[in-house]
């Protein structure tokens, strides 16, 4: 159950988009049209539902202080904590490499969808957001954690195919000059953020 | 966008290759162009994410600004030296790996001067890693070109990034709390009592995560209707 409110939580209420405004900069440069924000939202649930338990399990057996007891009781005392962002952003970065070398080798249909998604991706703040805020939130086991990692990629998902989609429309309407593109989609952006904040306080 | 500009700026180097005075008519357009004509949040559209979130209040907005322009000149400085030892298949990682270094040295910093600050902050620090900004400026700058106009360029961008947040933050935290607290001095109080007196209200919806996105649109309304060669076809 615990797990279920976790999903819900990290989809509606913590959205990344919405309430801390992680990968905004791809949000905004490829929402242009539905289609490549649909690959772009896919690829992001995927990493992050693959770097958020790596890096859950890094940051429990490694970096964490005393998380290094298992190899032996003196180290106990060793703190790594320090090392957090620097082995995050390494995680991140070679599981895209890795990532997108097994997605072409073994399922060239979804390479095709994802391919030239993936390299974007490990630059995309919401990818090394969802590890720094897996770390700071202390989740209890590795289930919660990927679940986190899940529903932070869904929320984002849905963002950014939903901003696309009004973007879509918007060409039809006139807006005015200096705030078409940029300035409308940041304050489209604004008014669906004040929408989703409606979900506030949900517990399952 | 961003490339486009990256590719004026390579020219206007090029050109200055004889022997440039320090602070050159070239030089000094690397640290006004980006305040304005190409400034990364407005134009650029470049690292949005940590500009929007940590607007709430003036004092970390600054925190923030000075962490990242730290992070910054001291980036563009290091890779525009490696940068003709650098392998390009490899690039990525070695900027990552710089700007983490860089990152872990003021998140450090922060937490052992300014926990309060740091607390509020909490992931925002480390996300100056992917900001995008930073990123960008290496691979468009920093990588191609020497050792001074790489720092003015960062300081540039820098100071580009700066204004924005701190307008932003001053517009939330005068009209979200009537008043700007700063470090040391306390609160003053920007909004006068008669008027809360005779009904006005704080609107607390400033201090809510959407406003910023508003805000940050209506700065870009603004500066394109004075500028109107910026404004996007469609």
């Amino acid at each position: 159950m615990e797990a279920v409110n976790i999903f819900v939580k990290s989809i509606f209420v913590d959205n990344m988009i919405f309430a801390y405004f992680l990968g905004m900069c791809s949000y905004l440069a490829v929402s242009k049209t539905v289609k490549t924000a649909v690959g772009l939202g896919a690829a992001v649930i995927f990493v992050l539902g693959i770097t958020v338990p790596i890096n859950y399990l890094l940051e429990n057996y490694v970096l964490k202080a005393g998380a290094l007891a298992w190899v032996d009781p003196s180290m106990a005392t060793v703190d790594l904590g320090f090392l957090s962002f620097i082995m995050f952003i390494a995680v991140i970065a070679s599981m895209v490499q890795l990532v997108e070398m097994i997605v072409e080798k073994f399922a060239p249909a979804l390479y095709g969808a994802l391919g030239i998604f993936l390299p974007l991706i490990a630059v995309n703040c919401s990818i090394l957001g969802g590890a720094l805020f897996m770390q700071e939130r202390q989740y209890p086991n590795i289930t919660d954690a990927t679940v986190f990692g899940l529903g932070s990629g869904v929320g984002w998902f849905l963002a950014i195919v939903a901003i696309a989609a009004i973007r879509e429309k918007i060409r039809y309407s006139n807006v005015p000059a200096p705030l078409r593109g940029l300035g409308i989609t940041f304050i489209i952006t604004g008014l669906m953020g004040i929408g989703f904040m409606s979900f506030m306080g949900i517990e399952l | 966008m961003s490339t486009e500009a990256a590719a004026v700026n390579k020219e206007v180097i090029k050109e200055a290759v004889p022997r440039e005075p320090l602070f050159g008519a070239k030089n000094k357009r690397l640290i006004t162009d980006p305040l304005n004509d190409d400034n990364p949040i407005t134009v650029q559209v470049l690292g949005i994410c940590s500009a929007l979130a940590i607007t709430v209040q003036v004092q970390q907005a600054v925190v923030m600004s000075l962490s990242v322009i730290f992070v910054m000149i001291c980036g563009n400085i290091i890779i525009s030296a490696m940068r003709n030892i650098i392998p390009s298949r490899i690039r990525i990682i070695v900027q990552l790996v710089v700007v983490a270094a860089l990152v872990i040295l003021v998140n450090e910093i922060l937490k052992a001067y300014l926990p309060d600050i740091s607390e509020k902050l909490s992931v925002f620090v480390g996300l100056i890693i992917t900001n995008c900004i930073i990123m960008g400026r290496f691979e468009a700058f920093a990588m191609g070109n020497k050792l001074w106009p790489s720092g003015l360029d960062a300081i540039g961008n820098g100071l580009g990034y700066a204004w924005i947040l701190v307008v932003v933050a001053v517009v939330r935290e005068v009209f979200g709390s009537g008043a700007i607290s700063f470090p040391g001095i306390g609160q003053i109080k920007f909004i006068p009592q008669s008027f809360f007196e005779a009904g006005y209200m704080n609107n607390n919806l400033m201090i809510l995560p959407p406003s910023a996105l508003i805000v940050v649109g209506i700065i870009i309304w603004i500066q394109r209707s004075r500028n109107p060669k910026l404004i996007e076809e469609n």
